[in-house]
């Protein structure tokens, strides 16, 4: 019954979308402006997450004279609070009522796995700016869905690689209890042969580490790798430094020391190491200008969300620019898309067969500048022009 | 598992439980005394942590900003009491927890437009920045230790506050019946006030000592909060003596079982499946505990008289 109901709204939404672009497009190119929808995590405890995407995002668009691929451009912010129902509802409300040409952002994954489907059935283009789940870059790949971040595995995939080049021979593995924690200790492991004496889960949203980290010390290991995001990690940073255990024992990490934590760990921080494509000193010139204007306009280091919402915000710019403004031709914008004609700030950029990212990836360690603040800095490059291990299992063309 | 690393484990697990104490001990009387519901018992203690950021960059120092910061808690919980509070007392138990909930929703984003919603931190004061070392490869925080002992103290106040003074005396008569204690001339409408910001002033000092080991962030009471009511629960509501002693054992309870369990199941299980349960028996303990606890006691080890 219900999916009967929905089928016919559908068809009436269908029809529409096929008349109303057809009796507005002479105007077009003059009058409408490119719509885009960003959906970001605005509210509740990771929302410094979405802003920095968001932040990037709009200084892109502001850049370039509040343009995108030289037409007007309506940026339409919504917060997806972190919950997929909600993101869903309002991911809808951009398809239905604003009949927006791209949907762009997207923090985390769980919001992702919820609005993919709606907007890529919509054949509306998605521009991830941080999700990538293995299931879109497998399997479950799009021809509407373009990644300008990264596969979730392969930040964790530097750090198993680093620790296997290193020769570490013990290490203990610590994420919290849920999906992308088990993902990020699988993802360490896969370039990681040594032996890997603890594997600790912990409740999400612990905040005291002490218990755990005393087992870190008893098992003596050659590095410890973390996936820690948000509180978590600043709380574990912290914890782990006052224990003394990062004099001795290596703090590998993804996603839990960057300019997100940074402000609140501090110098406890210091010499503390992640897995990135991106760090603000990365050593390309459209990143320097970026860094210098993000830093002006917003007084804080960007993080490497703010990085992939400008960069997503750019690939769009391109590929607007390549087809003309003729957004209505799908294929088209597509090949546009593919070609990722533009200056990533990450430097080398190029579209994979699943529409993920091949780049480069970096062990960052954090460093102070010479103007007293704490940033991660490129250490040492990991991977060159890397792509994920679930491309293959990507069927499309 | 050596004695040592035991003995460091049952360390952290009183520390937990200490920092409960703090938390549960406002909630409880609250609760216990004036028969009010707060959920919004968490967000004092972020306030607190929030205020102590605040007050130390202000002050430079974390001995001026602590007083400052509970003086302002303090005046924040009267605030609360008297707007949203008040009207509350002799209502349903629901009505007062969909208001408190209101206020944990509105102070959340309050504090986020105000302090950012980026975590914060709190610099360790310099005394209490050295560290012990307590076995191979590990230093404990001597500011841990003295969190520690800053509970312990807390509690013993606490404990003579209630049992000892006249202030006490009156707190443990209007809990009993607070009509009769207002018709022999006790004004109970400011005694109430007083417990309520009170009892927001513990949990602010809570905040503000966890503060420089734990990040201060929008949110970071919510999940103490529900440990919290296992606290007072499992120690019988309204009683201070139950709230220590259940803050202990929730707090050991949490933390052996989050550092043994795995362990322990690897002796019966394969490893594998003990790294997929023991984390979920762990996260699962405390509460377990709560259910075998009520099973026999229904209200609590240390029922209030009723």
């Amino acid at each position: 019954m219900v999916s009967g109901r929905e089928l016919c709204r559908a068809g009436v939404a269908a029809a529409l979308a096929m008349v109303l672009p057809m009796t507005a497009l002479p105007g077009v190119a003059a009058a409408d402006p490119v719509k885009v929808g960003l959906v970001s995590t605005l509210s509740g405890p990771s929302a410094v997450l979405g802003q920095h995407m968001r932040d990037g995002f709009l200084l892109a668009v502001k850049e370039m004279g509040g343009k995108l691929g030289g037409q007007e451009t309506e940026v339409i912010v919504v917060d997806d609070e972190l919950k997929p129902d909600v993101a869903v509802q309002k991911v809808k409300g951009l398809l239905e009522r604003d009949k927006v040409d791209f949907v762009a952002g997207v923090v985390f994954s769980n919001v992702m796995g919820a609005v993919a489907k709606p907007v890529t059935a919509n054949e509306t283009f998605l521009i991830s700016g941080n999700a990538g789940p293995s299931t879109i870059a497998g399997a479950g790949c799009s021809p509407y869905f373009f990644s300008a971040s990264y596969q979730n595995d392969q930040n964790h995939e530097v750090l198993g690689q680093y620790a296997q080049q290193k020769g570490f021979k013990k290490v203990v593995l610590m994420a919290p209890n849920y999906q992308a924690g088990k993902d990020a200790i699988a993802g360490f492991k896969r370039h990681y042969k040594g032996e890997v004496v603890e594997e600790i889960y912990t409740p999400l949203g612990q905040l005291d580490f002490s218990a755990e980290l005393a087992k870190v010390a008893a098992a003596k290991p050659e590095a410890f790798f973390t996936f820690m995001p948000g509180g978590m990690g600043v709380n574990l940073v912290k914890q782990y430094r006052q224990a003394g255990l990062a004099d001795t024992i290596p703090f590998l990490s993804a996603f839990t020391v960057d300019e997100t934590t940074l402000p609140a760990t501090g110098e406890a921080a210091l010499g503390f190491y992640s897995g990135a494509p991106w760090a603000p000193n990365l050593d390309v010139p459209a990143n320097k200008a970026f860094v210098a204007a993000f830093e002006k306009e917003y007084g804080y280091i960007p993080a490497l969300y703010a990085a992939q919402g400008y960069d997503a915000a750019k690939l769009i710019d391109s590929a607007i620019k390549s087809t003309g403004g003729k957004l209505s031709d799908k294929e088209a914008v597509r090949a546009a898309l593919k070609k990722a004609d533009f200056a990533s700030v990450r430097g080398n950029f190029k579209f994979n067969t699943n529409q993920f990212p091949i780049q480069d990836f970096y062990l960052v360690k954090v460093g102070k500048r010479p103007d007293g603040k704490v940033e991660t800095m490129v250490d040492e490059k990991v991977f060159s022009n890397y792509g994920d291990v679930y491309a293959v299992k990507c069927e499309m063309k | 598992m050596s004695t040592t690393l035991l003995l460091v484990q049952v360390l952290n697990g009183l520390q937990l439980g200490v920092l409960l104490f703090l938390v549960a001990a406002g909630l409880t009387l609250v609760f216990g005394v004036m028969d009010v519901i707060n959920l919004a018992h968490g967000v004092q203690y972020m306030l607190g942590a929030y205020l102590m950021v605040t007050a130390t960059a202000l002050t430079g120092s974390f001995w001026l900003g602590l007083p400052l910061a509970l003086v302002a808690a303090l005046v924040l919980g009267l605030v609360l009491e008297r707007l949203v509070i008040r009207p509350l007392y002799g209502r349903d138990h629901l009505e007062q927890v969909l208001a408190t909930f209101g206020v944990i929703l509105f102070v959340n984003e309050a504090v986020k437009m105000i302090w950012g919603a980026a975590p914060l931190s709190i610099p360790m004061p310099e005394a209490l920045s050295g560290s012990i070392r307590l076995m191979d490869g590990l230093n404990y925080p001597v500011y841990r230790l003295a969190l520690l002992a800053a509970g312990l103290l807390v509690a013993g106040g606490l404990y003579v506050l209630v049992t000892r003074t006249r202030s006490g005396m009156l707190l443990r008569a209007g809990a009993t019946n607070a009509p009769m204690v207002s018709a022999l001339g006790v004004d109970i409408t400011a005694l109430f006030a007083k417990v309520f910001a009170f009892g927001a002033m513990l949990a602010a000092f809570a905040g503000a000592m966890a503060g420089p080991i734990l990040s201060v962030e929008p949110g970071m009471g919510d999940g103490l909060l529900i440990l919290a009511f296992v606290v007072i629960v499992i120690g019988g509501i309204g009683s201070i003596r139950g709230a220590f002693v259940a803050a202990l054992l929730v707090g050991l309870i949490d933390t052996l079982g989050r550092s043994f369990l795995t362990d322990l199941l690897k002796l019966v299980l394969p490893p594998s499946d003990a790294t997929q349960a023991g984390p979920a028996l762990a996260s699962m303990s405390v509460y377990l505990l709560m259910a075998g606890i009520l099973f026999f006691r229904p209200r609590g080890l240390f029922p209030a008289p009723a």
